[in-house]
């Protein structure tokens, strides 16, 4: 395949950036995107120039790194999956690719396509854990009976992997399908429920401090999100924050 | 956090916008049942219509809900606007490429927009009937202000700007249609009202009443219009 690659290039957190065009030529339709974008850095440092950095760790769908946006969407066309995952043969011979990177004031540019996300890592920081006691005698959680539907519920949450792809889709750059899914995942097991009111208090508060904008329920999220995580959890999320509000926890 | 702090908070911002918004639901639902009136042709609908407006004025606990109604009018708007300009400040640089159709419907993406549309037609419409009716020189019927004749002149071919104002209303009731088939399911969400069973009938529900209302309301100057050529 023989693609145009419109890419954003920038140097650093204060440049001002631009668009930057790329033919690359003898794709195969079975690499991967970020296979593709390593053919291209290979081309780009045969003609001596600088490679376009961007993140990306596992290459199979679960550290949540490789962040881009792709034809107008996050990770690209295809649903339920990263870059990573996201084949070449999502696309034409002869096509056009727009490639950009998550564009939210809480998530800035590092450098061309990688952004710093460590803001989600602040929110986890402020309440998305429960406090265990580790003197060694700590309870087997298995010992802890919880029922299924509910088990797998939490777990469904808890597949979310951070990748920010919600906020990048969403028309007001809101963090609240990731942050929703990290409450859930305590709220929905009995282990979570000591500090649920002050978890979703704090974690919500962080949120805002980050400066991530206001949901409008615009569902965008969870139609770009890799793990399928659920606008349900964002509806959690609302109930517990008024309710631990209304008890002035 | 203190509980001042809800107060600042995003979600609390939402819930004011849920609250107002589906209370002004309701409101369209009162104020609909009214208008419906207008359809009763002669001096039966006439007399219908202004004992209507003249209880609508006067009696105390519908004046309670008037003022609740100005109120949500007021805060849904300011909210709205605070929301919509965290939101851009949000983004602060935006995409060369968006393609946000592939995941997200045409309504929910211009709240802001169809917002502004409703607020623009309010202005108009308070002045031409409100104002009339509470503070202007009005016509009397039977002892009581007969808005039946100022809507009917108003919705006129005799008047010069009457096509004008029926072309204007229905695009206004269009506008409304548009927000409120995501407005008013989206007020459940924001609230926290999920629920497998229930919200898909609280989707239905949102879709029918985005679109009957406005429509039922546009429809009443368009006959207005109709039956007065
Ligand atoms: C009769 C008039 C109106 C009704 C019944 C109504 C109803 C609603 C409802 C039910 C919502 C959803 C709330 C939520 O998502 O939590 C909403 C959202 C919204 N409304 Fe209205 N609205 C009306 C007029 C207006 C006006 C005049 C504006 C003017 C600026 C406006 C601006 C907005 C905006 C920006 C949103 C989206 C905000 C968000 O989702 O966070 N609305 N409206
Ligand atoms: S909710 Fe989905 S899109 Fe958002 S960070 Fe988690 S996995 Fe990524
Ligand atoms: S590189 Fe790990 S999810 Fe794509």
């Amino acid at each position: 395949m023989d693609l145009t690659l419109n890419v954003w290039r920038q140097n650093g957190p204060e440049d001002k950036g631009r668009m930057e065009t790329h033919p690359v030529s003898g794709v195969s339709p079975d690499m991967s995107f970020l296979e593709m974008i390593d053919m291209l850095n290979d081309q780009i440092i045969r003609d001596g120039g600088d490679p376009v950095a961007f993140d990306h760790d596992c290459r199979e769908g679960i550290c949540g790194m490789c962040s881009m946006f792709i034809n107008g969407e996050a990770h690209g066309p295809g649903r339920g999956v990263t870059t990573c995952q996201l084949h070449m043969r999502s696309f034409k011979d002869g096509d056009s690719i727009t490639i950009e990177p998550w564009r939210a004031s809480a998530f800035p540019v590092v450098k061309d396509l990688a952004v710093d996300r460590s803001a989600f890592d602040r929110i986890i920081q402020s309440g998305g854990y429960v406090s265990v006691n580790t003197s060694g005698e700590t309870l087997d959680a298995n010992a802890i009976p919880v029922p299924k539907p509910q088990a797998d519920e939490a777990f469904s949450a808890a597949t979310c992997i951070g990748c920010g792809a919600c906020v990048a889709s969403c028309k007001n750059a809101s963090a609240m399908l990731f942050v929703s899914a990290k409450v859930s995942q305590f709220a929905l097991l009995p282990q979570g429920q000591p500090e649920r009111a002050s978890r979703v208090k704090r974690m919500v508060e962080q949120m805002d401090e980050e400066g991530f904008g206001n949901c409008t329920n615009t569902g965008a999220c969870a139609v770009e999100c890799p793990k399928g995580i659920d606008l349900s959890n964002i509806a959690r999320m609302n109930r517990d924050f008024l309710k631990a509000s209304a008890e002035g926890e | 956090m203190s509980n001042n702090g809800l107060l600042k908070s995003s979600l609390a911002k939402k819930y004011l916008m849920a609250l107002t918004g589906l209370f002004l639901c309701t409101f369209l639902l009162g104020h609909l049942a009214g208008n419906l009136q207008l359809f009763i042709s002669g001096g039966e609908g006439q007399q219908a219509f202004n004992e209507y407006a003249e209880f609508m004025t006067t009696f105390p606990l519908v004046k309670i809900l008037s003022y609740l109604t100005y109120a949500s009018v007021l805060f849904h708007i300011v909210d709205g606007i605070v929301l919509t300009m965290r939101n851009r400040k949000s983004r602060p640089v935006g995409y060369v490429k968006e393609k946000g159709s592939a995941n997200a419907s045409w309504s929910s993406r211009n709240m802001g927009i169809l917002g502004t549309i409703i607020a623009v037609f309010l202005v108009s419409h308070m002045q031409t009937f409100w104002y009339k009716m509470h503070f202007g020189a009005m016509p009397m019927h039977e002892g009581l202000k007969d808005l039946h004749t100022v809507v009917l002149a108003f919705f006129s071919p005799e008047n010069s700007l009457g096509l004008i104002a029926v072309v204007g209303y229905v695009l206004a009731q269009l506008a409304l249609s548009f927000h409120l088939v995501h407005g008013f399911q989206s007020g459940f969400q924001s609230l926290g009202l999920r629920h497998p069973k229930y919200t898909p009938v609280i989707e239905k529900t949102g879709y029918l009443f985005g679109i009957g209302v406005p429509l039922l309301f546009a429809s009443i100057p368009v006959f207005l219009y109709i039956t007065q050529l």
